[in-house]
């Protein structure tokens, strides 16, 4: 199979995420070539360079001023060139608001299968078959594409990005539009403070839940992310009440994270949180209803009230020796 | 202004599948999916303030009818139900072209979707219809004007918020953060027995039955298997000590 990988950046840096999924593809078994491409405005050397040392052998790159926002429409036009231009039986999508919206344009456009939630792809009989959970992960089937290229949009977090060292051919690509990608227009963007420390790619995530009381209560949160270099997530129960701002929510309409570490304070465990959440290395969670079904798919479950706990947890951190060199933001 | 809101009939409570054909078991009962309360109540506020039309469309089993009455009794003028044996097992590409058609046979300003669906169907519906009737789409929309025949809509993406314009006419998903649905009222539930709703096959939308159901989806599922779980779970129930076994956890784990 010809892969071809769709790698995203924010600002010239590379999503964790669109690496693993890059990692993966150079890792498979029957993968016959191994391509990245990406878009923005520009210039994208040092992007390019990284997709070759991730396994890519040519990165297409199209640089354009419409590409600088981050829009689907556009982005289908380039892929839809590439795939055709390079004959590529496969593309590879890491799941996030533009990814999918990319990836179900593109299928559109090719009139391609499209197969999502992925959380792993193999190559059998020489065709793709991908891996995806279903009913809360209870299930995992088989999923397969007919005819056409075959797009597949990976969880977010399913691949850790490992660089081999390799270096690709950089292939630029003349960008030209259909007129109704070029309809919608980014007027403003408006950057969050804590730019670059999406939680998606944070190593530690502190998570908080009703459990911790009100507003105030996150501020356990914030201190014990702070002492463990982590980032806050929020369960969606709790931003509905006001308690934390919706880009930290972690869920199903919310962020899916894969850290090292998911540390969960007085979060029950529905399954509107898990399905964010589920893929961390090492989840740890703080609640003292011993019967809360967050214990269910956790490596450490500590039954006790957080207020308790959590500050005499930060309290050792702090008193951890070369505990003030922890950086704030590991991931970012 | 005409808007057209897409809505999804979806089982209720916990979804199942049919071991054999591994598709989700729709033969239990079904209400609207969650999710399509929000752009449902976000055309509702729309028509309000400014008169507009508002048409519930939805592709599904003839049950869906029900979820398209709910649709009725929370502020939809009419309904449309795409209902064909022949599109049965439809995936993400061939459900599209369905919807597409029933849009463009509406030709609607607006076309509006909710953010997902609670039974895991459609990653990105509203791309592919919006690509299929080759017109603007904005997804994540936490906030949605319409000002003359342009739309500004304010999209939440993981960085910050972008604030987008397209023109008229365009698609639309928006986020559950948008607005807080209203409840359906007596008076509402009432109206909706009496609102029009018809029900139109693929051949009405002049669609060519190999381009939808399993014959026209391009993707499928081939097997169902056990997927790992998570084993070796300690458990510290000892308030008192709890933060130092915490702590001697993550560093013999090499996490702190």
């Amino acid at each position: 199979v010809k892969v071809l990988v769709v790698v995203e950046h924010d600002a010239g840096a590379y999503t964790k995420g669109s690496l693993g999924v890059l990692s993966r593809a150079a890792a498979l078994d029957g993968a016959d070539e191994v391509a990245a491409v990406v878009a923005g405005a520009g210039p994208l050397d040092t992007v390019g360079a990284e997709a070759g040392r991730h396994g890519a052998t040519t990165v297409y790159v199209a640089a354009d001023a419409s590409l600088e926002p981050a829009l689907p429409q556009p982005r289908v036009d380039v892929l839809e060139q590439v795939v055709r231009a390079g004959a590529f039986d496969s593309v590879f999508f890491c799941n996030s608001v533009l990814g999918a919206d990319t990836a179900a344009g593109l299928a559109a456009r090719l009139g391609a299968g499209l197969n999502w939630d992925l959380v792993d792809v193999e190559v059998r009989d020489g065709a793709l078959v991908g891996k995806k959970p279903a009913l809360s992960d209870s299930v995992l089937f088989d999923v397969g594409w007919r005819g056409g290229p075959s797009l597949a949009l990976f969880r977010s977090g399913s691949f850790e990005p490992s660089p081999i060292g390799g270096e690709a051919r950089i292939e630029p690509v003349p960008f030209t539009s259909s007129p109704h990608s070029q309809l919608a227009r980014v007027t403003k963007q408006e950057r969050r403070a804590d730019e670059g420390a999406s939680i998606e790619d944070a190593e530690v995530v502190v998570a908080g839940g009703v459990g911790l009381g009100s507003a105030e209560g996150f501020e356990l949160a914030e201190e014990l992310a702070g002492a463990v270099g982590g980032a806050v997530g929020a369960t969606r129960a709790a931003v509905y009440k006001g308690w934390y701002p919706h880009h930290a929510q972690v869920g199903q309409t919310g962020k899916t994270v894969s850290p090292r570490l998911y540390i969960a304070l007085g979060i029950s465990g529905a399954v509107q949180h898990k399905v964010g959440m589920q893929n961390a290395k090492v989840i740890v969670a703080i609640n003292k209803d011993p019967n809360a079904p967050i214990f269910e798919f956790s490596d450490l479950a500590v039954v006790g009230d957080v207020h308790t706990v959590v500050p005499a947890l930060i309290a050792l951190l702090r008193a951890r020796p070369g505990a003030g060199s922890v950086p704030e933001r590991p991931g970012a | 202004v005409k808007i057209a809101v897409c809505v999804k009939h979806v089982p209720s409570g916990r979804v199942r599948f049919h071991p054999e054909t591994l598709r989700i078991d729709r033969t239990g009962p079904g209400e609207l999916n969650a999710f399509d309360k929000y752009p449902l109540e976000a055309a509702a506020r729309l028509a309000e303030a400014d008169g507009h039309e508002v048409v519930a469309v939805s592709v599904g089993a003839p049950a869906a009818e029900e979820t398209l009455r709910t649709a009725l009794s929370l502020g939809a003028d009419r309904a449309v139900l795409v209902s064909d044996p022949a599109a049965a097992g439809s995936d993400l590409v061939a459900t599209a072209r369905l919807l597409a058609a029933a849009l463009a046979g509406e030709a609607p300003d607006l076309a509006l979707f909710g953010q997902q669906s609670s039974d895991g169907g459609g990653a990105a519906l509203w791309a592919a219809v919006a690509e299929m009737l080759r017109v603007p789409f904005v997804s994540q929309a936490s906030e949605l004007t319409i000002d003359g025949s342009t739309l500004r809509v304010r999209r939440e993406t993981e960085y910050g918020d972008d604030f987008i314009e397209a023109p008229l006419p365009a698609v639309v998903a928006v986020s559950d953060a948008i607005n807080e649905p209203r409840y359906a009222s007596l008076k509402g539930r009432m109206a909706a027995k009496k609102k029009p709703l018809v029900v139109l096959t693929a051949a009405e939308l002049g669609l060519d039955v190999t381009a939808v159901g399993d014959a026209g989806s391009p993707s499928e599922v081939l097997a169902a298997g056990t997927p790992p779980t998570r084993t070796g779970r300690v458990t510290l129930d000892d308030e008192a000590t709890a933060a130092a076994s915490i702590l001697e956890y993550l560093v013999d784990r090499e996490l702190v």
